[in-house]
């Protein structure tokens, strides 16, 4: 099946920064996507990418088989909500609506329609006096009324209270459940973890760690062992490492056997795996191509 | 119709919440033979979790011959745990025996495992009482 997105050793710089660099990772169709990583990691640099608004500066990337931005029919495929929902604040809900009519040829004026109401939106009001959460709808009916195959989105919640961004994220899954492939970037990773199967952790510009939450769930965990030299040997990769006096507690990537009866092993969840690998420097990790590469 | 609960912070994975929710529903008899469990739409826009968990709980529940997917039109309840919670305890005590040397070779005297389990034990009530 051709891959949602596929970058080969993708960079960009601004000035001489980079902000997206070596990335290479295989992101597939059927899937929710969560692009996970500290401000400034190239989340969005590597969404903007995906959708065409910025070029590479180096190396490859591929959307749903094509190039980002590369015609009518590419732009159809792709919807995108970006950062802060943009909307013309003097703009009615159903000026919105006509100018996603007017500037998609795939637009579904019906769906449209039924969406907003369905949400609960009054077509008269202007954007500006949308609450946050309604601000989120109506960007996310324009993002999806053009019926792309692809849809990204740029911290779509992040700016949501609690109900608005679980109501959020329940229309999203039922775009998901109609077959709709998601790449959303967020902080949230109890939010990652519930409604994504796949993840990309961003660290610096580069792609540390990828693949589906299942396998880095059971691929990982902690062992806790007396005290360890620090060249002591593991069969796997080790991702952190913390000691005391007393005790090494090590988070490892591998499913080798735990022989020796002081060392104990167990699961461990999400959110401590992605903050270990975002606490590693790039520097300390030889084996970078091979995480990057578990897509 | 059964509604499902997940809980980021119980440490379960989502698609074993449900499938552990559909058990305990059938223990208790909520849930029994012939009944329809939800569409996975209706699962995923009630409780905002990934549509392929809900696939992999069902797909779990049919593996262990729980449930039957009729294609096109649901996935329905195939047997009833209501009854059978004897035959359970077995295997629950097995696993316990199981950690219970773990936790004796681990060094822990009968009252640390005590302490232990009971600890853990209100945790994970309190935990589900909070979901």
């Amino acid at each position: 099946m051709t891959p949602a997105i596929e970058a080969g050793d993708l960079g960009k710089s601004y000035r001489g920064r980079w902000a997206l660099r070596h990335a290479s990772v295989s992101v597939p169709t059927g899937k929710v996507v969560g692009l996970v990583g500290a401000n400034g990691a190239g989340k969005s640099t590597f969404l903007h990418l995906s959708v065409g608004l910025l070029a590479p500066s180096e190396g490859e990337i591929r959307v749903l088989g094509g190039r980002p931005g590369d015609g009518r029919e590419q732009l159809a495929k792709v919807g995108m909500l970006a950062q802060d929902t943009p909307l013309y604040g003097s703009f009615t809900v159903a000026d919105h609506l006509e100018l996603g009519a007017r500037l998609n040829p795939s637009w579904d004026s019906a769906a449209a329609e039924a969406r907003i109401a369905k949400v609960g939106l009054d077509q008269k009001q202007k954007a500006a006096a949308l609450s946050g959460g309604q601000r989120s709808q109506l960007a996310l009916t324009l993002a999806i009324g053009k019926r792309p195959e692809l849809l990204l989105l740029d911290e779509p919640v992040a700016s949501l209270d609690p109900l608005a961004r679980r109501e959020f994220l329940q229309d999203l899954m039922e775009l998901a459940a109609d077959g709709l492939s998601i790449v959303l970037s967020s902080h949230l990773i109890g939010d990652v973890e519930r409604v994504c199967d796949h993840l990309v952790v961003l660290v610096d510009g580069h792609v540390r760690l990828a693949g589906d939450i299942d396998d880095i769930l059971g691929e990982h965990r902690v062992i806790t062992a007396p005290r360890l030299r620090p060249d002591q040997p593991t069969d796997d990769e080790v991702i952190e490492r913390t000691d005391t006096p007393r005790q090494t507690t090590l988070l490892v990537r591998g499913s080798g056997p735990v022989l020796d009866p002081t060392w104990t092993s167990t699961d461990v969840g999400l959110e401590e795996i992605v903050l270990a690998y975002m606490a590693r420097p790039a520097t300390t990790s030889p084996t970078l191509s091979s995480v990057g590469g578990v897509a | 119709m059964i509604e499902f609960r997940i809980s980021p912070k119980s440490g379960v994975a989502p698609y074993r919440q449900i499938v552990n929710q559909v058990r305990q529903a059938l223990r208790l008899g909520l849930l029994r033979e012939g009944d329809q469990l939800p569409t996975v739409k209706e699962v995923v826009a009630s409780v905002a979790i990934n549509p392929n968990t809900v696939l992999k709980a069902y797909r779990e529940l049919e593996h262990e011959g729980l449930a039957e997917g009729r294609p096109g039109v649901g996935t329905f309840i195939t047997r009833s745990l209501a009854g059978s919670s004897l035959a359970a305890h077995r295997a629950l005590r097995k696993d316990l025996d199981r950690w219970l040397t773990k936790a004796r070779s681990a060094g822990l005297d009968d009252d640390s495992i005590a302490a232990l389990f009971e600890d853990t034990f209100r945790g994970a009530v309190a935990d589900e009482g909070a979901a």
